[in-house]
């Protein structure tokens, strides 16, 4: 490491030798990095879940164009669309099938806890609209009373999920009628559920009486093999009289989602506001240990001054010891927070996970801000004055 | 200006603190240090011995006087001229100032590379040659920690006479080392500016060192009172 960075440096490593003079500070300092980076791993960690989770439920259906009411901000928020823009949308060309659904929550009594399941109600004779893992399942919603399970729900044994077959399904009761699953999907736990069920649209109208056939929540649109879908998307606007409906393409739909969850959505501002916190909790443990540093070797660096040591080689020892510090802490770090996510992305069943991008952000971030505080620091040199020294 | 002065001082007045605690400190000093000699500053506490040190080492603006130190005008010069003509002194601290994180080398090196585009094992070299005249060979690898004063004090030395300056300014060295020791330094001092033309300003106390002087200058209250002239 001292001939790596005597190579690099083009002198003797001062920044070095003097971080690793004393073991036990060096060894603190290098904890309170690994701490900070921990911090923001694990908030950014929950972060990148968060939309992940958002995006989930969208990977379950297939379609070029959804229409949402105006106030739809997710799947789940807002009013819903009346049927009769469905139709009116089918009179375009370029439209080659639409399907209405239906979402809310459903409780489910596990005995030991009640967990929620976020239920579709979908037309079963349209598989075209979901994707491909459950569309060959969803001629068993025909059954009234049938669902299709999230295998990966929070609360569900992985045996238990794993039993159901169309020869053994697994009935339960909720919202007053027994519902039976006869086949399962990967759907996996949310921020707004604990996992998903698919129903038809019947069985979705027994479950919620107070829903009407007439108006679903969303309405998806497949266009025909060649269409464009922005120009599909323009005669749908002047085609439909309701103006305050959000008639978008599905991929727009889900980045909208996305971005409402992260920026206007209490709990993205919140972990959003941990990172910033992790960072400032870096940069001031980075900045405490490099200016004590400093004061700690005045009298050896007004002693460099004298002999004739410029400005740019004490700048070059405080970022040397920055540099020191945020390498050797990101590694702990890096290892402490893989492990956390992977261990609260267990217990969650939310998609937690270490990201290769997200390690390279936090290691690029580590390393600037480390500098950052390098460059307060040095502020405190100026106190070295060599005439003090006879 | 003589051609053989290392260091020429004319008219040489310093003042420390401003408005009403203003206080004169140096006195209409002039000196003149040629090359080659060793030259003691005596006097007693507070005669401006380390403030006429400092003018000369380049660590204080010249306020009003003339110093003439390697051809260069310190009255006026820029920091950046003042940080290079540091490059060119040696200096000697009463403390050794050793960087404690860097071995007795590495502290060597120091004055080595401040030179800039020194291959490391010219400077290797170079360090350890220095330490082999200080008599400390066999010690190149250990920290100041585990060095004893005197041992210490050589290593400044070392460091100081390691590039060969033309000037070293050395203020009381001698002041926490023993009698054997602090002669030792002081040989070392003389012998080395004998054998490298290297001129010597040395600020003391102590009595063992001047029979070593070419030259003794005594000051008081911020006046030179008296030059002695020694063979």
């Amino acid at each position: 490491m001292s001939r790596l960075l005597q190579r690099l440096f083009g002198r003797l490593p001062i920044g070095w030798l003097q971080l690793t003079h004393n073991r036990t500070r060096f060894a603190a300092a290098l904890a309170g990095v690994a701490f900070a980076n921990v911090l923001v791993f694990v908030q950014l960690g929950i972060m990148n879940s968060m939309g992940a989770a958002t995006l989930r439920p969208y990977q379950f259906f297939q379609a070029d164009v959804m229409i949402s009411a105006g106030d739809a901000n997710s799947l789940t928020d807002g009013g819903n669309v009346a049927r009769q823009w469905l139709l009116q949308a089918m009179a375009d060309p370029d439209v080659a099938d639409g399907m209405g659904f239906f979402i809310a929550n459903v409780p489910w009594d596990r005995g030991d806890k009640d967990i929620s399941l976020t239920t579709f109600g979908v037309d079963p004779a349209k598989p075209g609209f979901l994707a491909p893992e459950i569309a060959g399942d969803l001629s068993l919603l025909q059954v009234q009373d049938a669902a299709i399970l999230d295998r990966l729900a929070r609360g569900l044994g992985k045996e238990e999920a794993a039993a159901i077959r169309p020869q053994s399904p697994l009935s339960f009761e909720t919202e007053g009628r027994t519902v039976t699953a006869y086949a399962t999907f990967a759907g996996g736990g949310g921020f707004g559920g604990d996992g998903y069920m698919l129903v038809s649209d019947q069985t979705f109208l027994s479950l919620f009486p107070a829903r009407a056939s007439a108006a679903p929540d969303h309405i998806l649109l497949t266009l025909r093999p060649g269409a464009q879908v922005e120009a599909a998307i323009a005669r749908l606007k002047t085609l439909i009289s309701d103006t305050s409906l959000r008639i978008r393409s599905y991929e727009q739909a889900a980045e909208d989602d996305l971005r409402y969850q992260q920026t206007r959505r209490p709990t993205g501002i919140i972990f959003g506001f941990g990172v910033l916190i992790g960072v400032l909790v870096g940069l001031v443990i980075v900045y405490q240990v490099l200016s004590t540093d400093v004061a700690d070797h005045l009298r050896e660096y007004a002693t460099f001054k004298a002999m004739g040591y410029g400005p740019r080689f004490f700048l070059g020892v405080v970022f040397e010891e920055a540099l020191v510090l945020g390498v050797m802490g990101f590694v702990p770090g890096l290892i402490v927070g893989t492990a956390i996510l992977t261990v609260m992305g267990r217990i969650t069943t939310l998609p937690l996970a270490m990201t290769p991008s997200m390690a390279v952000t936090v290691f690029l971030g580590t390393v600037v801000f480390s500098a950052l505080s390098g460059a307060i620091a040095t502020r405190r040199l100026a106190a070295a004055d060599p005439a003090d020294l006879f | 200006m003589d051609s053989d002065s290392i260091v020429e001082a004319r008219g040489l007045n310093h003042w420390f603190g401003s408005g009403d605690v203003r206080k004169q400190a140096l006195f209409d000093v002039n000196l003149n240090l040629k090359r080659g000699s060793f030259t003691v500053l005596m006097g007693p506490s507070g005669s401006g011995k380390t403030t006429v040190l400092t003018l000369i080492g380049c660590l204080r603006a010249v306020q009003d006087g003339s110093v003439r130190l390697l051809d260069h005008e310190l009255n006026g010069a820029s920091e950046a001229e003042l940080v290079a003509l540091r490059r060119r002194l040696g200096f000697i601290f009463q403390a050794h100032n050793l960087h404690e994180s860097l071995t007795a080398a590495q502290n060597v090196m120091m004055g080595v590379q401040v030179h800039g585009g020194v291959p490391d094992r010219l400077a290797v070299e170079a360090a350890t040659h220095a330490l082999g005249l200080v008599g400390l060979a066999d010690r190149t690898t250990y920290l100041p920690a585990n060095l004893s004063g005197g041992q210490k004090q050589r290593v400044a030395v070392a460091r100081a006479l390691v590039a060969s300056p033309a000037l070293v300014l050395a203020d009381e060295p001698t002041a926490a080392l023993d009698k054997d020791s602090a002669a030792e330094v002081v040989d070392l001092l003389k012998r080395m500016g004998e054998a490298r033309g290297t001129t010597t300003l040395l600020v003391t106390h102590d009595n063992r060192i001047l029979d070593r002087a070419d030259r003794i200058l005594t000051l008081e209250d911020g006046r030179i009172v008296k030059v002695e002239e020694r063979e």
